[in-house]
């Protein structure tokens, strides 16, 4: 889906690279979380993504097509949705509906197939019943999910969010969350969650750990997580499951580190205690 | 203080003039002024006041919101009125000091008032009735002969929609930043009005800022939306003539053609 060859990115008139010489592959259908600082080069690498930045030098190529050639700009950004971080700011329409519309209007899709997609987006994002509601009185989660929709409203194979979760309340986070999660799950949607909420990459197939421009750590969450001291030792907290598990395992007490949720943490300690 | 701006205040709602197609509307209101600036003497005033109730009450529009939506320009209304009033030759009725009330001027000036009432019951009937994305996206499509002639009818018409849609959004902002700089000490409420206008600069600079980020923003999520212009953009709801629009474009330049006619026999 995305590949990510030698990409460094250095802003105008800043001193170093805010991406260094980074590579990846992002393979079909997968839940991505990059994790990472502020400052950690995560969110110039998702700009990247959809061709909002091109690359000082390296490449980034979406279904082959590279993105620093402006010819491929409409077919790359079709292919790789964006939410941002701040709601208010992407949403372009005084209607819900027409909103959600804007993407496929752009692409000069017929207006039967265009009324035939938002409907459908609308529902997938469970924000169906407001389509003829004025975005400005919605809930930061929902406006979050109305901007999902219009992303989705374009059929992209893969959607990157940008700290879609930074301005939210922790009600409005969930559901965010479990509405990509479900995208992803359900409709195949290959995800990329830029954030820097440990909790919110638990449930991600693959984690990616980002620190001044490199790339620190890439594994399942569980094996990341478990890299305590690294993680430590780059200024990033580990979940409070995670924490208990280490704090439990300085102490002595013979535990694995790879239980992420609550429930498997309590199920783990307790075999650790029947030993 | 700032919630009740009532700029292209929209009232919901499902009457004939509600349902009309936005161009119409558009047009009809073109109609209108020149049909009302035709208007000469009682007869004509007459029909005109007739057909604005009409259409008033057509559109289920409370009546309040029309006269609440006259109180800014009330100064200037009674402005004209007055000077209408004085500044008339013709047959004297009283004389005050040097100035000459006459039969002439008291009729002029009766007249100047309904004609602009008139106006602007009009030009508010139509943002009250139709919804601002209908409205810009008529006026682009009524426009659109003129992109032949290279103006930039699409840009126009997505700026507006633009600043409509972010009207609440930076009003509820600028509430915010009040209310944190009244939390700072700031004092709006008092002095003359040269110390109000120095008081809201710690308003408008933050407020301008944060525009300008919101704007820089919204630019890239619109990219990343794929819009690249007005070319070969569909719409999802297209606006479509009904028989009730021929009706309506018909009734003015009916109402049109009847004040010229009657301008002619000087009614």
């Amino acid at each position: 889906m995305i590949e990510v060859q030698h990409l460094t990115y250095q802003y105008p008139g800043a001193d170093g690279p805010a991406v260094d010489d980074l590579s990846l592959t992002i393979g079909n259908g997968q839940f991505v979380a990059i994790l990472g600082h502020n400052g950690s080069g995560k969110s110039t690498l998702a700009k990247h993504f959809n061709g909002i930045l091109r690359p000082t030098s390296g490449k980034v190529l979406v279904n082959g097509l590279d993105t620093s050639d402006p010819a491929n700009a409409l077919d790359i950004r079709r292919a790789v949705g964006m939410v941002f971080q701040n709601p208010d700011n992407q949403l372009v329409a005084n209607i819900v509906e027409d909103d959600v519309a804007f993407a496929p209007e752009n692409l000069g899709v017929p207006s039967g197939e265009i009324r035939r997609r938002v409907d459908e987006a609308l529902r997938l994002v469970g924000m169906y019943d407001y389509r003829m509601h004025a975005p400005h009185l919605l809930s930061g989660g929902q406006k979050q999910r109305v901007a999902i929709a219009g992303v989705i409203a374009m059929q992209p194979g893969c959607i990157v969010l940008d700290e879609p979760t930074a301005m939210l309340d922790p009600l409005g986070r969930r559901e965010v969350i479990d509405t990509v999660t479900r995208l992803c799950r359900e409709q195949g949607i290959t995800v990329v969650h830029i954030t820097h909420h440990m909790d919110e990459c638990i449930g991600a197939d693959r984690l990616i750990v980002m620190s001044e421009g490199h790339i620190v750590a890439d594994g399942a969450p569980a094996e990341v997580f478990s890299r305590v001291e690294q993680l430590k030792a780059e200024g990033l907290a580990v979940p409070a499951t995670t924490e208990l598990l280490y704090q439990l395992r300085q102490a002595g007490m013979d535990v694995p580190l790879d239980a992420l949720s609550v429930e498997n943490c309590a199920k783990t300690i307790a075999d650790a205690l029947r030993g | 203080m700032l919630k009740d701006i009532t700029l292209g205040q929209y009232f919901p709602g499902d009457s004939v003039v509600h349902r009309l197609d936005p161009r119409t509307k558009l047009i009809w209101v073109i109609l209108y002024i020149v049909a009302l600036f035709q208007a000469t003497g009682p007869v004509s005033y007459g029909v005109m006041v007739l057909a604005t109730a009409g259409i008033v009450g057509l559109s289920h529009v409370p009546p309040k919101a029309l006269v609440k939506g006259l109180k800014p320009v009330i100064i200037i209304i009674a402005l004209t009125a007055v000077l209408n009033l004085f500044y008339t030759d013709g047959t004297p009725l009283v004389q005050v000091w040097k100035l000459t009330v006459t039969y002439e001027g008291v009729a002029r000036s009766c007249f100047v008032v309904i004609r602009i009432v008139m106006l602007i019951c009009g030009t508010f009937l139509l943002t009250y009735t139709t919804a601002p994305v209908a409205l810009t996206d008529g006026l682009e499509l009524l426009l659109g002969p003129l992109k032949k002639l290279k103006v930039p009818v699409h840009e126009m018409s997505m700026m507006m929609s633009m600043a409509l849609r972010f009207i609440p959004t930076l009003i509820e902002e600028t509430d915010k930043i009040m209310s944190a700089q009244k939390a700072r000490g700031a004092d709006f409420e008092s002095g003359n009005l040269i110390q109000r206008a120095k008081a809201l600069l710690p308003i408008l600079v933050p407020l301008f800022v944060s525009a300008f980020r919101r704007a820089d923003e919204l630019a890239i999520a619109m990219e990343s939306r794929c819009y690249h212009g007005g070319e070969g953009r569909t719409r999802m709801k297209q606006l479509q003539f009904a028989g009730l629009d021929y009706g309506a474009l018909a009734a003015g330049v009916l109402l049109a053609a009847g004040m010229i006619a009657l301008r002619v026999f000087g009614l």
